[in-house]
């Protein structure tokens, strides 16, 4: 008999006004009896919708029955069979759109905590120091493909390369293997010693890193062909950052998300014995909706700011942002600005940003999106004192591999062309993730990963 | 990890490392540059490929010891290991159809700008190199410099070569009658902004190579954004060479002075630690 408590198991979080002075972990995880007690929700539908919800089809009522009974590492397995990087998703996924949003039990109560169970299970593993993965394989032998980007697309398809019984490499532009995972997404919400666990997983089961190999001019995609690679998979994601095109948006004080966040995650700024300098800003504003806006926000908070505003031009309901990061980003003392834009940054005579004119906006008929368009209420601008500005208005794909590869075609955004979501213009040369989709989540690219490495797969044996 | 082959001080503070890269060595032409990181807390820095030999895979990169990375790495010898070098990056100069070409060079910009001067010497132009320094014991590669290029040295104090300016000698030589098709000015900002209005004033073509502040080289942070003929650009892909007529020098001024104080900070704490290390 399935456990009828209408709501999740609560899992213990710091409490904010702790937490937006340090960098630690924000969630805590659960205890073993929490996750057995969570997992015993599970009503176990023979047609589960929650699996068709999730782009790399988690096993989902398998691995909860086994959660249930207490038997973490059999739950574990399950996961790891389709799954390649559990301990990331279980934290970053947009659950609520996904396999808990399709969770009977949400009808009537709130859905299982599926995303919190899986990361339990990937933690239970990790504590325990059992990695549940093949022996290292010998390399030897093997055909050999390249995958370009070590970001979820990327590993997620090394990984399942591995499994398949190829010889794999993958290229990182960074001195640190991760992508995204490293750079982009901080501490507090996904540890960086997680990300390390589980690219050490992939490297024991044989996947070759190589970091500071910037594809495209270090080495070329055509290249990578003549060193005897018979695939190449691309999981540049979308690095390049976009801007406003707004006036004083090249003042000192105005960052790119992705630089911001560089500085903090990568470079660890935050960190007294790292070299690298960043801005702690008192009054800082924070352009954009999605996840990388709460990060930079949520960051900018723990180094320290008074203030820390998001404007962002829709209202909450459109908010782009997973629900649990608005949450814990307000109980921080975010401060939100819905339904503004910013038009203007004010320098002072020093180039330094010193303010930012927004102009109120209102919501008007939907766009090719479906989403509602705003447009700007006259007479409404009004002046903010800040002095650090964050632009988190999204990224696009990096143009190094596309301009250095023949025969590579990409679309007016700048992703890449595919027949059928991976296979490129070129033979052997296969894409996913964010490089083909522009900016989307962890999971998605993850899953794409996975999907371009059966196709990678077919395609070497139908040679 | 690549391997420091050679060590070698060009004048108080300027130092020449060779590197066994032979990946980057394959690769590089003038004008690129890698990212370097000598250990694990330090910042990643932009250094101008200054030679490189695609034999024997030595790749030849200079640096001034100005801020707290280029000082760890100056405590570097032969022998030892940079912890990454990535590169080449940036787009190559674009030397192609130059015939006639004033290369201008200030300070440590002389040892970027001499890999053009010889690559466009290799090409079969003609080349007059006009290197500026502030006094004597700072100047730079001038056997290097000669061997490519007609060389006019000029130092503000003037306890070498010319006492002036590097503009001054190059509207010298224009107005002497010295018809160049292109000219290439690389040193500090300051610098090449009054070289491209000078040239601006003669009609001539001229390409400055930017140095801002950076962080991955490959595009992704937007760090090193400059305006350029109204319009954002990176120096990292779309760069580092620009149309010295074009690029907002003073933008780019207040840009690269954005850490200084963060800098001087670091400084400090570094020679406090070497000076506790020589005590201890």
């Amino acid at each position: 008999m399935a456990n009828m408590q209408q709501n999740k198991t609560p899992m213990k979080e710091q409490l904010p006004n702790i937490r937006n002075t340090n960098w630690d972990e924000v969630a805590c995880g659960y205890t073993a009896e929490e996750a057995m007690h969570e997992a015993s929700r599970c009503l176990g539908c023979k047609n589960p919708a929650c699996v068709k919800g999730c782009p790399v089809s988690v096993k989902i009522p398998e691995f909860l029955s086994e959660v249930a009974k207490g038997n973490f590492e059999n739950a574990y397995r399950i996961i790891r069979s389709t799954n390649a990087l559990p301990a990331i998703s279980g934290r970053v996924c947009p659950q609520e759109s996904q396999c808990e949003g399709k969770c009977v039990r949400g009808i009537k109560g709130e859905p299982v905590a599926i995303g919190r169970l899986e990361r339990f299970c990937a933690d239970y593993m990790m504590q325990k120091q059992q990695k549940a993965s093949e022996p290292a394989q010998n390399g030897e032998g093997k055909i050999k493909v390249a995958v370009v980007g070590s970001g979820p697309a990327g590993l997620s398809c090394a990984g399942d390369l591995v499994t398949r019984g190829y010889h794999v490499t993958v290229f990182e532009a960074l001195h640190k293997a991760g992508g995204v995972l490293v750079y982009g997404i901080p501490e507090f919400r996904l540890p960086k010693t997680i990300v390390e666990n589980e690219i050490r997983t992939l490297e024991a089961m044989g996947v070759e890193i190589m970091t500071d190999m910037v594809i495209g001019r270090v080495l070329s995609v055509d290249e990578l062909f003549d060193m005897g690679y018979e695939a190449v998979f691309i999981g540049s994601g979308a690095g390049l950052p976009r801007f406003m095109g707004i006036e004083g948006e090249n003042a000192n004080g105005v960052y790119s998300a992705n630089e911001f966040l560089t500085r903090i995650n990568l470079m660890k700024a935050y960190r007294e014995e790292y070299v690298t300098p960043i801005r702690k800003g008192r009054s800082v504003a924070v352009v954009g909706g999605g996840n990388v806006a709460m990060d930079a926000a949520r960051s900018a908070k723990r180094l320290g700011a008074e203030h820390v505003y998001v404007i962002y031009r829709r209202g909450e309901a459109e908010m782009p942002a997973r629900r649990e990061e608005i949450h814990h980003a307000k109980e921080e003392g975010i401060e939100f600005l819905f339904l503004t834009n910013p038009t203007k940054i004010g320098v002072d005579e020093k180039g330094n940003a010193e303010s930012i004119r927004c102009v109120k906006m209102s919501l008007g008929e939907p766009d090719a999106s479906g989403r509602r368009s705003p447009v700007a209420v006259e007479g409404s601008d009004f002046d903010l004192a800040i002095d650090t500005v964050i632009i988190a208005v999204g990224t696009a794909p990096n143009p190094l591999i596309r301009m250095t590869t023949p025969g590579l075609e990409t679309d007016r955004r700048g992703c890449f062309v595919t027949s059928d979501g991976n296979t490129t213009t070129r033979e052997g040369v296969f894409a996913g993730g964010d490089a083909v989709t522009g900016a989307a989540t962890v999971i998605l690219a993850m899953g794409a990963g996975r999907d371009a490495a059966k196709k990678i797969d077919e395609f070497i044996k139908s040679k | 990890m690549i391997t420091i082959i050679k060590k070698e001080r060009l004048a108080d503070k300027v130092t020449r490392l060779v590197l066994d890269a032979p990946l980057i060595a394959k690769k590089a032409k003038a004008g690129q540059f890698v990212i370097l990181r000598p250990n694990e807390r330090a910042e990643r820095i932009p250094l101008t490929v200054a030679d490189y030999n695609r034999e024997t895979g030595d790749l030849s990169v200079i640096y001034q010891t100005v801020g707290r990375t280029t000082a760890e790495l100056d405590l570097l010898g032969v022998g030892d290991m940079i912890l990454n070098v990535a590169g080449p990056l940036g787009k190559a100069s674009d030397l192609e159809g130059i015939k006639r070409a004033a290369v201008v060079g200030g300070g440590l910009g002389c040892a970027i700008a001499y890999p053009q001067a010889k690559a466009l010497f290799e090409l079969g132009a003609k080349v007059d190199m006009i290197a500026g320094f502030r006094t004597k014991e700072l100047v730079i590669l001038e056997d290097e410099m000669k061997a490519c290029s007609n060389l006019t040295l000029v130092t503000d104090d003037g306890s070498y070569g010319t006492k002036g300016l590097v503009t001054d000698a190059l509207k010298e030589k224009i107005l002497a009658g010295a018809a160049y098709d292109t000219v290439i000015a690389i040193g500090p900002p300051v610098m090449m902004k009054y070289v491209s209005l000078l040239t601006k004033e003669f009609g001539i073509r001229t390409i400055v190579s930017m140095n801002p502040i950076m962080i991955d080289g490959t595009g992704m942070c937007g760090g090193c954004r400059l305006t350029v003929d109204g319009k954002t650009k990176f120096a990292c892909v779309d760069g580092p060479d620009f149309d010295g007529h074009l690029v907002d020098f003073d933008e780019l001024m207040r840009r690269n002075a954005a850490y200084r104080s963060e800098e001087q900070e670091e400084m400090r704490h570094f020679h406090e630690c070497n000076l506790l290390k020589g005590n201890g």
